[in-house]
């Protein structure tokens, strides 16, 4: 090797949107040029930062810091080691991300390291300040460990916004020879993905989350169950558990401490109903994803009938943070009941789609039009549903609402897991809504009766109205199924399939009108 | 009288020392901790309609028509899984209670046929009744909708159909299967709208059901429905009452219309089996009413005559003349009887009266004499009784269970139940058996150690584990200084710790591991509560005592006999075999166990029956047929047994019948021994009579009369009528009055009372002054006998030998479908399970012998051979072969011998050396078997309008 040659360290994410969108392509365009031009380059595969529409953001290392180039292209490849010989000035250069409004403007807590950091690296993850919040809970104890996550006010960030600390301490009280932290990474609301780009960008961060869960609560072993569709997020989790098993993050006497801590991967078999923390139970247990009957919590009989603490990935990955930082100081954000950060993922007709991480109390309007420039298309809005597709439907007038549980429960909408899902005027609501009861119907685990025959009812109910057909009758059998499911129900699949439903028939009667009903847009 | 209806608490009430207390509509309630508002409610009498939830199952919460208002919680919870808690004020009918409970049934119907009139369960339907309950008037989603309606009906079961249309997806059926059973031959398939109920993916038939009726049972729709009802319509009034097959002695309600059984549903209150049941109890009834049921009396003058029907009166006073003249010819010794271990209590007492009081001599003796008479034996010498330790419910408490010879998942479904359920809640399981039988691996549980001992080396195994007790250190020591005697348990420990009673030595005999016996002895001694279940394949060999001793020598070491969860526990095969031997049917023994020569105990019985006893043990069976075919033993009455079929050496034993001049029958079919008798009294079935049966834990439960007896007379009565034709006057008005003579005459019985068993609905005894409710536990703080005592069992080889001409080892037991020698089940569409007996063998032993399965193949022994199709299965080891004798035609017991156990000569069936060879047709005693079938049972027609 020529001592005059320099290496050119380029950081290139792997996460699957990047993928989807060619990073492969243009790793071989950097390896061929590089061949061809002579040139090292020292290639680092990273997560995304979130900006789905920079994707892929090619990063390059140099004196001012990671200079960002997207969305690249491998037809660019050339142009851009032509322009990196040079200046650097190319027409896809963003400068410094961190920089760059759309990343300045958010407030990375729990994301700060993804897209940044090697994932699979341990000594990466511990240089972007991973570990400090685990050194503290052992040094802590379980009693002031939990404690510091009540103060943080986190809630749990996969829908049900449950105060995390206080379910941990229910675990920690509970007695048994066995207790276990579970990762519900089964992340399959339509329009969500910050489960995905965590584990595919900073696994540690969810690694070092579960393993101060099993130090606040007394567990010794975890298991992530992560949905088959994400098959980069499992090799990711796996590579990082082997590399902290060789790291002693993993393992047995954690940080040289009498802690032992294992972890898991367990892959699901495609439903979505197995994102219900019971259900997930059944099916870590190899049985059947349906839903248990609560109580008992799984808190105090959850995975195999041990004391278990179920939580969201981005529950666990905020508790590094909390840990390191202090949980007052995550509570220093966000308003009211809910404190510190929400990542919300911009999806659906919306122009700069991606994930934002943003204090609680930023109104939706915020978020679709400063961040996401409105609608892709370019028509004009319509609705957004926001929490998954068991989320309301909001009309023009709630994009003032701002998205935080108090709000949004006022609003007649949830949080959800913080998925924003923007439609055009060309959406027919009605449609939307019998698609609720049809999703619901596909996914229901078909244990309790006003899911199982309820969906399918739903459905057929809307059809009714949408063809015409004693349309008041049906109104009312509307009405009065919607009740019986948000009441009745087992869980949420059922309870919440009212949401979208009655949301679309409040903000949007006019959708419903038979006579009115204008021809659907264009197929 | 109408049909008893049993609370259904919806959940389990359960059992906590706490309490909590709540209202519930404003009157308050207190409910044992973890107890649901479901079932507080229904406590207070207060109805919550429900579906999903049987209060036999655990809470799970799918159909939603049970919730309430609970102040101070949001929403409507359902009922059944919230738990009572203190101060909770909850109201069960709100108007928004109401009007979400009729959306949800609204949504029911709108998936459910509407052909309730045509339905057989047209009136004993539960959503037939929660649709009324929540006043619901309309399916305002019409019928038009998805649906199942067209689903298929799998009626591929003999006994109950699955109607998949009629099915509201409670998961009833699968909790029960899974729970109740744990057999989880059901499951649910598909998801959301789609989801069915599945066999595994097969029909029922095909499945792996055992056929328990636990689903059905628990199915609140016509989705699963006896055949039986849907033939005959929903019965009118029904009647607790015992059942008839195995020692378990499960409570049914005979659901009847007027004499008519219309099904046999398993009693919740039934303390032996809480509303769980088989295949043999709940279904196979029809032999009841049969068409080979035998009603009328008859006799003939040589087996090779027709049978003349004849009066109740011809035939006693015929039998009656024969005997005396019998007697006065070859001596009062000349005759004897058999009583029945299938009779009731009173039955059984009054037999053996009959053969003391009128025969004048103590040549009585039963059927516990082929199988557990070394139970009684043995235990009655280590503990000081005659019966096993515990009540079924002990198993609950037990986390080691060993089990040696015995197959619970065929002979004794209910309990296997029961146990499995502890065993999946964790109990460590050791087997002792020859088998794989099932339960060394099967749906969620798995045996710890499974010991594949050869046949007959049960003393070297079990001296083997208390070697590696003794010798390691795990003596529970305070126990055995506290409650055994000393001396003799020194004695005892010196020999059991031979160089030759350990794991090491004795594998050379026994055949299993060294290493295996030491991990399952460490286990047994130091795993906690630890049970030892056995059956007959302990007792029916020639050391069965010496086994039984050697597991009481075992229970006592590791201090396991006198607490819950431990104990030595036989499964007894018989409905009242038990009974049968605490009623004195042995020729030693007086009712009480209380030996003839026992002065007292004779003086009294003397003045109650105002006649002398011999003070001399009788004859055993085997000693009967000996001297018959020797010429001294004339006269047998046989009530309700069947030693043709039963009983080894099968030929030795016709020869002893044939002998005979004078063998009287008494049973409900035209049995095997009756090919060899002169007169023959129909018997009546359980269903016919009033009685008590006492079952393997002691428990003694009420057998109650639901049809008229088909020949005339209950067999107490016709066992009156014979000993009054004797000369010998019994006069009983009612079964009730001998339970009377009973407990004046058995101080283990002195309390016991038709009145206080209608009170309590069972007892277990002994039931006396100190024990007025009866005794769960024996020797809870000593032993009855006073110190435990410790026998030296030295183990011996039995003289049934594997050679060059006999290299395999045959053994016999049963199958779920069937029992015993199959009179019942045979008759019974069971036999859909198991058409024949089959000889099991494992591959090699096949192959080497050019046997492929379903092929014919001799069995021949020094006693006899015979024919059977071969079943080749490695849940056999290679040299031991197995098969079951529930088919007469088979000759099972053709090819055993006559050894027998050296204390009571209880038949070596489990031991016997055979070949194994191809064969292309029946052996020479199944072509005679099947010549005899029909020229040994000819009925001469009736003569037209005789009168």
């Amino acid at each position: 090797m020529s001592a005059t040659m320099t290496t050119t360290r380029i950081y290139l994410p792997k996460d699957a949107v990047a993928l989807a969108l060619g990073a492969d392509r243009i790793l071989r365009a950097l390896q061929r040029e590089a061949t061809t031009r002579g040139l090292t380059l020292d290639i680092v595969r990273t997560g995304s930062r979130g900006a789905v529409w920079l994707e892929p953001l090619l990063e390059v290392e140099t004196p001012e810091g990671r200079i960002g180039y997207g969305p690249m292209t491998a037809a660019e490849v050339p142009a851009l080691l032509d322009a990196l010989a040079q200046d650097g000035a190319h027409a896809l250069r963003i400068g410094r991300p961190e920089d760059h409004p759309w990343f300045a403007n958010q407030t990375r807590l729990t994301f700060a390291r993804c897209g940044i950091v090697d994932p699979v690296s341990v000594e990466d993850y511990r240089t972007h300040g991973g570990y400090v919040g685990l050194e503290r809970a052992i040094a802590m104890g379980d009693v002031a460990t939990v404690d510091e996550v009540k103060v943080s006010g986190l809630r749990g960030r996969g829908g049900a916004g449950f105060p995390t600390g206080i379910k941990w301490n229910t675990v920690r009280l509970a007695p048994s020879d066995q207790k276990y932290i579970v990762c519900n990474a089964d992340e399959g609301d339509s329009g969500t993905f910050a489960d995905r780009m965590m584990m595919e960008g900073d696994p540690f961060s969810l690694i070092e989350g579960m393993t101060i869960a099993g130090v606040a609560v007394g567990a010794t072993k975890g298991y992530i169950y992560v949905r088959s569709e994400y098959p980069h997020a499992i090799r990711t989790l796996n590579a990082a558990i082997q590399s902290g098993r060789r790291g002693n993050v993993l393992g047995q006497g954690i940080l040289g401490s009498a802690h032992d801590f294992d972890l898991e991967v367990r892959v699901g078999a495609g439903a979505y109903i197995c994102g219900e923390e019971t259900s997930l139970l059944e099916s870590l247990e190899g049985k059947r994803g349906t839903v248990r009957a609560k109580p008992p919590l799984p808190a105090i009989e959850g995975l195999f009938g041990r004391p278990t603490a179920v939580n969201n990935v981005i529950s666990l990955c905020s508790v590094p943070w909390i840990m390191a930082h202090g949980g007052a100081a995550y509570a220093a954000y966000g308003t009211g009941r809910s404190l510190g950060t929400l990542t919300v993922q911009l999806a659906g007709n919306i122009t700069h789609g991606g994930l934002i991480e943003l204090p609680f109390g930023v109104t939706i309007r915020t978020m679709v039009e400063t961040w996401g420039l409105g609608t892709r298309s370019g028509r004009p809005f319509r609705a957004v549903q926001v929490g998954g597709p068991l989320g309301a439907y909001f009309p023009e007038r709630l994009l003032d609402t701002p998205l935080d549980y108090e709000a949004m429960a006022a609003a007649g909408g949830l949080v959800g897991h913080g998925g924003v899902v923007v439609f055009d005027d060309s959406v027919d609501m009605a449609a939307q809504a019998r698609f609720a009861f049809e999703f619901c119907a596909a996914e229901s685990c078909g244990k309790c009766t006003p899911c199982r025959i309820g969906a399918v009812r739903g459905a057929e109910t809307l059809d009714k109205i949408m063809a015409g057909t004693d349309t008041a009758k049906n109104f009312e059998v509307l009405d009065d199924l919607c009740e019986v499911m948000a009441d009745t129900s087992l869980c949420a699949m059922g309870g919440l399939t009212p949401y979208p439903v009655l949301s679309a028939l409040t903000h949007f009667p006019e959708d419903f009108d038979h006579a009115a009903r204008r021809p659907l847009a264009a197929e | 009288m109408g049909l008893i209806r049993e609370l259904d608490t919806g959940t389990p009430i359960r059992i906590s020392e706490a309490t909590v207390s709540l209202t519930i509509d404003g009157q308050p309630v207190t409910v044992t901790r973890g107890t649901s508002v479901m079932a507080a409610a229904a406590t207070l009498g207060t109805r919550i309609p429900k579906l999903c939830a049987s209060d036999s199952l655990e809470p799970f919460g799918s159909c939603r028509v049970c919730v309430v208002e609970i102040e101070g919680r949001r929403g409507f919870p359902a009922s059944c899984t919230t738990p009572a808690e203190a101060g909770m004020v909850v109201h069960t009918q709100t108007d928004g209670v109401a009007k979400r409970r009729r959306g949800v049934v609204e949504l029911y119907i709108s998936d459910h046929p509407l052909t309730c009139l045509t339905c057989s369960a047209n009136g004993d339907c539960e959503l037939q009744e929660v649709a009324g309950e929540v006043g619901l008037r309309d399916v305002r989603y019409g019928y038009a909708g998805e649906n199942h309606l067209d689903a298929p009906i799998d009626d591929s079961n003999p006994y109950f159909t699955f109607e998949a249309s009629k099915c509201i997806a409670c998961s009833r059926c699968v909790r029960a299967c899974a729970e109740t059973q744990g057999t989880f031959a059901l499951t649910m398939e598909g998801r959301g709208f789609a989801s069915k109920i599945s066999a595994g993916g097969t029909d029922f038939m095909g499945s792996e059901c055992v056929s328990c009726g636990a689903c059905v049972q628990a199915c609140p729709t016509a989705t699963l429905n006896e055949k039986s009802v849907i033939a005959l319509g929903t019965p009118e009034h029904s009647v607790v009452t015992t059942c008839a097959y195995c020692g378990v002695g499960c409570s049914f309600k005979a659901e009847m219309k007027g004499e008519t059984v219309v099904r046999m549903v398993p009693y919740k209150d039934g303390k032996a089996n809480e509303g769980h049941s088989c295949v043999k109890g709940r279904f196979a009834f029809g032999y009841a009413t049969h068409k080979d049921r035998m009603t009328k009396p008859m006799i003939r003058a040589k087996i090779t005559d027709e049978w003349q029907e004849v009066s109740w009166d011809q035939a006693l006073t015929h039998a009656a003349s024969e005997f005396k003249r019998i007697q006065a010819t070859y001596g009062q010794n000349s005759v004897g009887g058999i009583t029945s271990s299938r009779c009731t209590n009173e039955e059984t007492f009054l037999v053996q009266k009959l053969i003391r009081g009128a025969f004048g001599n103590n040549n009585v003796d039963t059927c516990a004499r082929v199988c557990h008479s070394p139970t009684g034996y043995g235990l009655n010498a280590t503990l000081g009784t005659s019966a096993g330790t515990q009540d079924f419910a002990s198993v609950d408490h037990s986390d080691v269970i060993l089990i040696i010879g015995a197959n619970p998942t065929d002979g004794h479904p209910v309990f296997a139940s029961r146990m499995k359920k502890r065993l999946r809640a964790g109990a460590k399981l050791i087997i002792a058996d020859p088998r794989r039988i099932d339960l060394v691996r099967s749906a969620h549980v798995e045996a710890q150690h499974h010991l594949p001992l050869l046949p007959g080396t049960n003393v070297a195994l079990v001296n083997a584990l208390a070697h590696v007790v003794v010798t390691e250190g795990l003596v529970a020591e305070e126990y055995v200084r506290e409650r055994c005697d000393m001396a003799e348990f020194e004695t005892w420990a010196r020999f059991i710790a031979l160089d030759h009673n350990s794991p090491e030595v004795s594998e050379a005999v026994t055949g299993v591991p060294a290493a295996d016996v030491r991990a399952a002895a460490r286990l047994f001694a130091t795993g906690g509560n630890a049970a030892i279940y056995y059956g007959l394949g302990v007792t029916e060999h020639s050391q069965g005592t010496t086994t039984v001793m050697a597991m009481a020598n075992l229970a006592m070491v590791t201090g396991s006999i006198g607490k819950l969860g431990a104990g030595v526990n036989p499964l007894r095969g018989q409905n009242n075999v038990q009974g049968a031997c605490d009623m004195g049917s042995f020729p030693h023994e007086l009712p009480g166990y209380r030996h003839v020569s026992d002065d007292a105990t004779r003086e009294m019985f003397e003045s109650f029956w105002g006649v002398p006893i011999s003070a001399d043990p009788g004859l055993r069976i085997p000693n009967m047929l000996d001297d018959a075919v020797e010429g001294t033993f004339k006269a047998l009455y046989i009530q309700g047994e069947d030693i043709a079929q039963s009983d080894p050496d099968t030929q030795h034993v016709t020869a002893g019948l044939r002998a005979m001049e004078c063998v009287v029958v008494q049973d409900i079919f035209l049995n095997e021994t009756a090919k060899y008798a002169h007169v023959f009294l129909p018997g009546s079935s359980f269903l016919e009579k009033d009685g008590t049966f006492t079952n393997a834990e002691r428990r003694i439960n009420r057998v109650r009369k639901v049809m008229s007896p088909l020949g005339g007379l209950a067999d107490w009565e016709a066992t009156c009528a014979f000993s009054n034709a004797l000369g010998f006057p019994m006069h009983y008005n009612h079964p009730s009055e001998i339970m009377d003579e009973v407990a004046a005459l058995t101080p283990s019985f002195s309390g016991v009372s038709y009145a206080k068993l209608d009170e309590l609905g069972s007892i277990q005894w002994p039931c006396n002054e100190e024990a007025p409710l009866g005794t769960p536990m024996m020797h809870v703080d000593r032993f009855v006998r006073g110190k435990g005592r410790f026998m030296l069992t030295e183990y011996v080889a039995t003289e049934e030998r594997t050679g060059v001409h006999y290299p395999l080892i045959l053994t016999t037991g049963r199958i779920l479908s069937h029992y015993n020698v199959g009179a019942q089940t045979r008759r019974t569409e069971n036999s859909r399970w198991h058409e024949e007996d089959l000889l099991e063998i494992h591959p090699f032993d096949a192959e080497h012998r050019g046997v492929l399965d379903g092929e014919m193949v001799a069995i021949e022994s020094r006693a006899g051979e015979i024919a059977l199709r071969a079943h080749v299965t490695d849940r056999m080891q290679p040299g031991v072969v197995y098969t079951t004798f529930h088919h007469a035609k088979s000759g099972a017991n053709v090819v055993t011998t006559d050894n027998s156990d050296w204390a009571t000569n209880c038949p070596e069936y489990k031991v016997t050396a055979v070949q194994v060879r191809r064969t292309n047709r029946p052996s020479v005693w199944q072509e005679q078997f099947a010549e005899e079938d029909v020229s040994l049972t000819r009925i001469a027609a009736l003569a037209p309008a005789a009168e």
